[in-house]
């Protein structure tokens, strides 16, 4: 049994890894060896012109500085709002109160293609097309219901006297909030505001339809357009460059933040 | 216990998030259901039209739609049953495993972390029939003489995006049924094997009960999420060859900004949130009540 348990563990780390190396050795072998037919695996000499031609022939470094800006502010802007929100939700009572969460829990499960045709349309009225904010925007917002329904919980869990304690001593609800019961649930605010940011940096639809300048592309879109530009022949160094170069920074974020991204995920079933 | 109550203006705390679920998440559902009772499209250069249920009696007929709502349901059922069963044989590897346990997870999120677009890009390098790495190994091992063109044919394009999804989200699956494993007490096992149980017995009557919660949690966002799949099938085929993996977001997404015709296409995506309430809300009910004649 536990023999049988090593051998899936090993081929399902490698079955998970092994795209991502090939990558990483593609991305380090010379337009001349990655022509060759039937491919090499292991590069015959290093060289990083791939990387070279990554961040100087197309923007690379803009699409990153992109995604870091809408991921970054999509992330505060929505646990900042869900977290007020949230507070009200879990302090709150009556009918109201299992209403508005029902109708949340519905509104995260419709499929983003019901959304994006009159996003678009309000992100044009708004003049944010071809705009950052006319990301963030949307991804603040589409990401509302899950940050409130993960913080909720949390508040919840805060007792009572603390409030009342700090009541008497002549707070201000607002000052509560922000002072005693926000430190309180750092470990959920943390937790739901990398999950925000890895959604927002994920995302791909809106991007791709919102944006249409070079300048303002993210990273997802950059890297999937990638082999659009050069219609002559497909620049596969370059394609492998941009994915190892967008996957290193997520990966840095899994081994960091481990922790808190399986919390977020698993909040929901833990609860029940 | 006494409820704390909030002084009068506690609305107030509700309101930037209803601002922004107004602006960009409320009124579109509104605007989508008006709009597919419209004609709104380059024919009737861009006025709404009142049409009632013509764009309802479209769908009833449109063999693209049927086509794309087949697909999407295939790729659904087949690429989450494949991710749970393998997240459930990792998840029990895992456990059964004495130390390592933070690694083996930190290295199987890496495909679930990395953005759907990169991994449809990754695939369809992996999958190229000349210089990808797939046919590399099936021609040197000699499995087969000629190239496979994976994403040319329509089967097998449709099993190259329903693999890569499942590379993908198979991690989250694993995820959520291994935080399930983790809180099943240790002496449960100890009672079934005190009883003359074997592995099976501990399966049935003590790990099985315990996941269903967690296993109805991954199956139900993951169901949802396939059956809404977009940008894999959008970067890795296009939708083809031929049509054969458009999913009903992609044929939705084409009407809406390649024809641009808005009427039909709010119909389209009334319709696809219609048929994924029933399917969700059957899905709840055969889960729930499994769940509850477990006990």
């Amino acid at each position: 049994m536990s023999g049988l348990s090593r051998l899936l563990i090993v081929v399902g780390c490698i079955l998970a890894a092994a795209p991502l190396v090939l990558h990483l050795m593609s991305s380090v072998k010379s337009t001349s060896e990655l022509n060759l037919s039937p491919p090499t695996l292991f590069p015959h000499e290093v060289t990083l012109s791939n990387y070279q031609a990554l961040f100087t022939k197309r923007p690379f470094l803009r699409y990153c500085i992109n995604s870091l800006t809408v991921s970054t502010l999509s992330s505060l802007i929505c646990v900042a709002v869900a977290s007020l929100a949230a507070y009200r939700l879990a302090r709150g009572r009556g009918r109201w109160r299992s209403a508005i969460r029902l109708s949340l829990l519905v509104v995260a499960f419709f499929p983003p293609i019901v959304y994006v045709f009159p996003d678009y349309e309000i992100i044009q009225a708004l003049g944010l097309v071809n705009h950052l904010w006319g990301l963030i925007l949307p991804y603040s917002a589409l990401n509302i219901p899950f940050a409130i329904w993960l913080l909720t919980g949390s508040f919840q869990q805060i007792p009572l006297d603390l409030e009342e304690a700090a009541e008497i001593d002549g707070l201000t609800r607002f000052q509560m909030f922000r002072m005693i019961v926000l430190p309180l649930v750092t470990p959920a605010l943390i937790t739901a505001g990398i999950l925000v940011f890895i959604f927002a940096w994920n995302e791909f639809m809106f991007a791709l339809t919102f944006i249409t300048i070079e300048s303002q592309k993210t990273v997802t879109q950059g890297v999937a357009t990638l082999s659009g530009a050069f219609a002559e022949e497909i620049p596969y160094g370059l394609i492998a460059a941009g994915v190892i170069a967008s996957a290193v920074p997520l990966i840095i974020v899994v081994i960091v933040f481990q922790r808190w991204i399986i919390a977020g995920l698993t909040a929901g079933a833990v609860k029940q | 216990m006494k409820t704390h109550r909030l002084e009068a203006g506690s609305f107030l705390w509700f309101l930037p998030a209803a601002l922004l679920l107004s602006g960009i998440v409320f009124y579109p559902i509104l605007r989508t259901i008006l709009l597919s009772f419209a004609h709104r499209s380059l024919a009737t250069g861009f006025r709404t039209e009142f049409a009632g249920i013509d764009n309802f009696a479209r769908i009833v007929t449109d063999s693209r739609f049927h086509a794309s709502l087949w697909t999407t349901l295939v790729f659904t059922i087949v690429s989450v049953l494949a991710e749970f069963v393998i997240g459930l044989a990792l998840a029990i590897s895992v456990t059964s495993i004495r130390g390592g346990r933070n690694a083996v997870r930190a290295i199987l999120l890496v495909p679930w972390t990395l953005p759907t677009a990169v991994t449809a890009v990754l695939w369809a390098w992996v999958l190229n029939d000349q210089y990808g790495a797939l046919n590399a190994f099936l021609l040197h091992s000699g499995v087969t003489q000629t190239p496979i063109g994976w994403l040319a044919t329509p089967a097998s394009a449709m099993i190259a995006i329903i693999a890569t999804d499942v590379w993908k989200t198979a991690p989250f699956v694993f995820v959520i049924l291994l935080a399930g494993l983790q809180n099943i007490p240790r002496d449960l096992y100890d009672a079934i094997e005190i009883d003359g149980g074997g592995a099976w017995a501990k399966f049935r009557y003590v790990t099985w009960p315990h996941l269903m919660p967690f296993s109805f949690v991954a199956l139900m966002f993951r169901a949802v999420q396939a059956f809404a799949i977009f940008d894999l099938v959008w970067v890795m085929t296009g939708g083809g060859p031929g049509g054969a993996t458009e999913t009903v977001s992609i044929y939705t997404y084409r009407t809406y900004m390649r024809y641009l015709d808005f009427g039909y296409g709010a119909a389209l995506a009334v319709t696809t949130v219609a048929i994924l309430s029933a399917a969700a809300g059957g899905l709840y009910t055969a889960l729930v009540s499994k769940y509850e004649r477990t006990f």
